[in-house]
């Protein structure tokens, strides 16, 4: 380990001695500006030959313009980026490629129905004919498969992959094009934590046959975990690159925020009393035809928090959009002991917000907001059939305003400008913006799916605070996050479900990650059943 | 921030458009021998040098309203109707059965019930793709083409062996009765002593028209169910989180299009011909895409857009009349704004957008 710090100390100092070899990647005084918005402030970073390097910073720091411009998706206005010591152009990542840059993306950019061998090929093939160029990349995928414990199937397709072997069909490409440098945009987002185990195990063989990795996360626990160093950026700055050794996560988040955060969530013990919701032998058999929830048992009672931990895609969203009223499903569902409508007319969103249910949707974008609509428009969003936003004839549109005015008051929200676009707004304001229409409606169950999803660090400790105060005013939530961290630090109670059912329930305090990831992955920990 | 000023916008682009669009027609005109000034002048002259020329300009124009605030309409909720010719051609034979219906007494009661008339027949028309679309997943940009031409040959048939004037070799209806004759710009302007806009067939529908952009504007912005189709319009997504029925929003609005497309046989069928003819629409259904498109589905945009369609058309005529520019030549012209202003709005915008940034950064490092 120490050697490790001593090694980075060295590379950092920029620019090297002639006796040391040239940092892989030295970013110069580089600048980026989009519109008013500058992206990038005179960066300047230098990353050693065989390090595992952290890039961390709220949403919105510049940490992604960063790699883009690195990977020749855009053009920096200012500065120079070397590599191995030697000036280089980026205009496209076709240059970077032969630079020797490869980039695993956070959404994955693979061909759906090939197979892996022929994604790892498509875009890198010697001839107009195929089958040399397959045979080839099949036998150098067998050797990466040995040297870095990435097996995958050559012959399997995407669709039926795992999401981490998807991941690492994505490093296979870029190993194929023979990457030095690998820079990786929010690896884990969606990966079990043994997954996401494995990816570390891989990053650090890469690391010792020399490669060059770059990894680029807003998740703490990761970079103390697996790099040598780390840089932080804050505002389309860099605050300084410190040896991973002598830091801590609180000592990050205070750098990437500017002043002390809490990464603890300060909570009382839940007081729960009676059911508001139960859920019983819920089943969603979706267009396709396959069953997306396959009878799942819940209750959640007032003055609680349930969270829901899983890997995405394994059910949550259905789960929620049964309840949000979008989606038709079979079963029983009781609200405060009267049975909700699955299917038909009275199973819609509207209905729903009248029974007492707000919704705070997973996708805020698409979903919880209109991008489109100034701020004003959508506190009135899933609202607007209510009497206090309409006249007889006419919405009353400046009754909406106010509202409006009001929540962004209450709520923090910056600027507080009714008339502006909500696609105007950071995430972490928009977020407000619908957390107060929701809670505002005094509902009895509040539906909160990724509540502090691209939410600059700041804004989630608030958001987590209004979460507390709903359920201390006796209200049931139902949190559903793909954040470990957030579900072990908010929930009363944990459910976790896995290809559409719920493996288990345990309490916060007498369970950790290991075990949740366990059950995320869909294995039974233990013989002794619920934690209830 | 918003990358361009509002005004640039929504002023600026189309007008920097139009004069690349006129420039490009310009070159045309030099390559067939001609002189694009004397162009240009003649058709100023012909839509706008004479209250004829005028009245003119704001019949098509009113037609252009019509169905221009009607593929507006379905564009807030993001259909794409394509089917304004066949709602108006139906919304003829609307108009013309209600004209025909009785002998009317005046046309103040007769506008409003041809009006519902043409209305209803377009709607209903209207109907059949999107109820398709919104249960069974058909395609509604395929399915009101496909309506179009059976409109067409629907209204063929009923003129050729139905409505046509018994021993008459024309197939048109026969003529509507003096009950039903709208008055037309001649006739108004004639209560305060003015003899203008003679033999021009603007008539009251115009004012109609305007009618119909206020509330277009009202509906979209001040009612929940315009809320409700321009939130439809954003995303499907999002309209099922906020309990909004696609299937009811998808009816709806194009029902909505579909009675504004009709409505314009008060002013074409009414107000012009005064019985139905064959292809009494000419095209306007496809105009109205183009008038929507530039008008940026703003009720204003569409009115402006409208007379600048409407100065296309009757300059156009002008200029094959007087010019011996070819009719054709005219239809390339009218086809250059539409690419211009409609398709190749992307290609204008980013340059601006480039040059504000330019001319804002000064002020923005002064601020900081």
């Amino acid at each position: 380990m120490q050697s490790s710090v001593n090694k980075e100390r060295q590379a950092t100092a920029a620019p090297a001695s002639p006796a040391t070899p040239p940092p892989a990647i030295e970013l110069k005084g580089i600048s980026k500006a989009f519109g008013p918005v500058q992206a990038n402030k005179d960066i300047t970073i230098s990353v050693a030959k065989g390090a595992i390097h952290g890039i961390v910073g709220e949403n919105g720091a510049g940490k992604s313009t960063l790699m883009s411009i690195l990977y020749g998706f855009y053009k920096a206005d200012t500065g120079e980026v070397w590599i191995d010591g030697k000036l280089t152009a980026i205009p496209d990542s076709q240059a970077a490629i032969r630079a020797g840059i490869g980039m695993v993306h956070q959404h994955f950019k693979l061909v759906e129905n090939f197979t892996v061998l022929e994604n790892v090929v498509l875009g890198a093939e010697d001839g107009p004919r195929l089958t040399p160029s397959l045979s080839k990349a099949r036998k150098s995928l067998t050797q990466l498969a040995k040297e870095y414990e990435l097996d995958v199937d050559p012959d399997a397709l995407i669709q039926d992959l795992s999401v981490g072997h998807q991941q690492r069909v994505e490093i296979l490409k870029a190993l194929y094009r023979k990457a030095e440098i690998l820079i990786l945009d929010e690896p884990t987002g969606v990966l079990t934590p043994a997954e996401a185990d494995h990816l570390f195990r891989i990053l650090r063989n890469l690391k010792n046959e020399g490669k060059t990795i770059l990894v680029i996360t807003h998740k703490l626990r990761e970079i103390m975990d697996v790099t040598d160093s780390v840089s932080v950026m804050r505002r389309g700055e860099m605050k300084g690159t410190i040896p991973t050794s002598t830091t801590s996560p609180e000592d990050l988040a205070e750098r990437m925020v500017g002043r002390k955060v809490l990464l603890k969530v300060d909570k009382t013990p839940a007081n729960p009393a009676d059911n508001v919701l139960e859920i019983q032998n819920l089943e969603v058999i979706d267009s396709a035809g396959v069953r997306r929830l396959k009878g799942i048992d819940l209750n959640i009672r007032a003055g609680e928090i349930l969270g829901i931990a899983g890997v995405s895609g394994n059910g949550q969203s259905e789960l929620m959009e049964v309840l949000g009223g979008y989606s038709n499903a079979t079963g029983s569902v009781k609200l405060n002991g009267q049975e909700l409508d699955l299917t038909g007319k009275h199973s819609d969103g509207q209905s729903r917000r009248h029974r007492g249910i707000a919704h705070v949707p997973e996708d805020r974008h698409r979903e919880g907001l209109i991008l489109e609509f100034s701020a004003w428009e959508n506190t009135a969003f899933g609202y607007h059939n209510e009497p206090e936003y309409n006249g007889k004839i006419l919405m009353d549109n400046a009754a909406i305003h106010q509202t409006c005015a009001e929540h962004m008051e209450q709520f923090d929200v910056r600027p507080p400008n009714p008339s502006l676009h909500a696609r105007n707004f950071s995430g972490g304001n928009q977020q407000k913006i619908v957390l107060a229409r929701e809670i505002s409606r005094n509902p009895d169950l509040l539906l909160i799916g990724q509540p502090t999803r691209g939410v600059d660090v700041g804004a989630i400790e608030f958001i987590h605070q209004q979460i507390i105060a709903l359920r201390d005013q006796g209200k049931a939530i139902l949190l559903v996050s793909v954040e470990l961290e957030e579900i072990l630090s908010l929930s009363d109670r944990i459910a976790v479900m896995f290809d559409g059912q719920v493996m288990g329930e345990r309490l916060p305090e007498s369970t950790n990650e290991k075990e949740l990831g366990l059950l995320m992955a869909g294995m039974d920990t233990s013989g002794n059943g619920g934690a209830i | 921030m918003e990358k361009l000023p509002k005004w640039a916008d929504v002023i600026l682009i189309p007008l920097i458009n139009l004069v690349l669009a006129f420039l490009v027609s310009g070159l045309v005109i030099l390559a067939i021998g001609k002189d694009p000034i004397v162009a240009i002048t003649t058709m100023f002259d012909g839509a706008f040098g004479s209250t004829t020329g005028l009245g003119y300009t704001l019949y098509y124009a009113t037609n252009f309203m019509f169905t221009g605030l009607a593929v507006a309409v379905a564009f807030h909720a993001r259909i794409f109707n394509i089917g304004g010719e066949g709602q108006a051609l139906l919304g003829g034979l609307g108009v013309a059965l209600v004209c025909l219906a009785i002998d009317w007494p005046h046309w103040l009661v007769a506008l409003p019930a041809a009006a519902i008339g043409g209305a209803v027949f377009g709607a209903a028309w209207a109907f059949i793709p999107a109820y398709l679309q919104a249960k069974r997943g058909s395609h509604i940009v395929i399915t009101t083409i496909m309506f179009n031409f059976i409109a067409a040959a629907l209204i063929g048939y009923l003129l050729v062996e139905v409505l046509k004037v018994p021993g008459s070799m024309d197939p048109a209806s026969s003529n509507f009765p003096a009950g039903a004759h709208l008055p037309t710009f001649n006739e108004i302007f004639a209560v305060f002593g003015l003899n203008i806009f003679k033999h021009a067939p603007a008539n009251v529908s115009f004012f109609v028209a305007l009618i119909c952009a206020f509330l277009f504007w009202v509906l979209m912005w001040h009612t929940r169910l315009g809320f409700a189709m321009r939130a439809f319009g954003q995303g499907e997504r999002g309209a099922e989180y906020a309990g909004i029925s696609p299937l009811k929003i998808t009816v709806i609005a194009m029902m909505i299009s579909g009675g504004l497309a009709g409505m314009m046989a008060i002013n074409n069928v009414m107000g012009e011909s005064e019985r139905l003819i064959l292809n009494a629409t000419e095209g306007a259904g496809f105009i109205g895409i183009a008038v929507a498109l530039m008008g940026r589905s703003h009720p204003v945009g569409v009115i402006l857009a409208s007379i600048l369609f409407g100065f296309l058309y009757q300059g156009g005529g002008e200029l094959s009349l007087w010019e011996g520019i070819p009719r054709d030549l005219v239809i390339v012209i009218q086809g250059l704004v539409i690419l211009f202003t409609g398709a190749l709005d992307g290609m204008i915008r980013r340059p601006l957008e480039n040059l504000f940034l330019v001319l804002r950064k000064p002020t923005q490092n002064g601020a900081v």
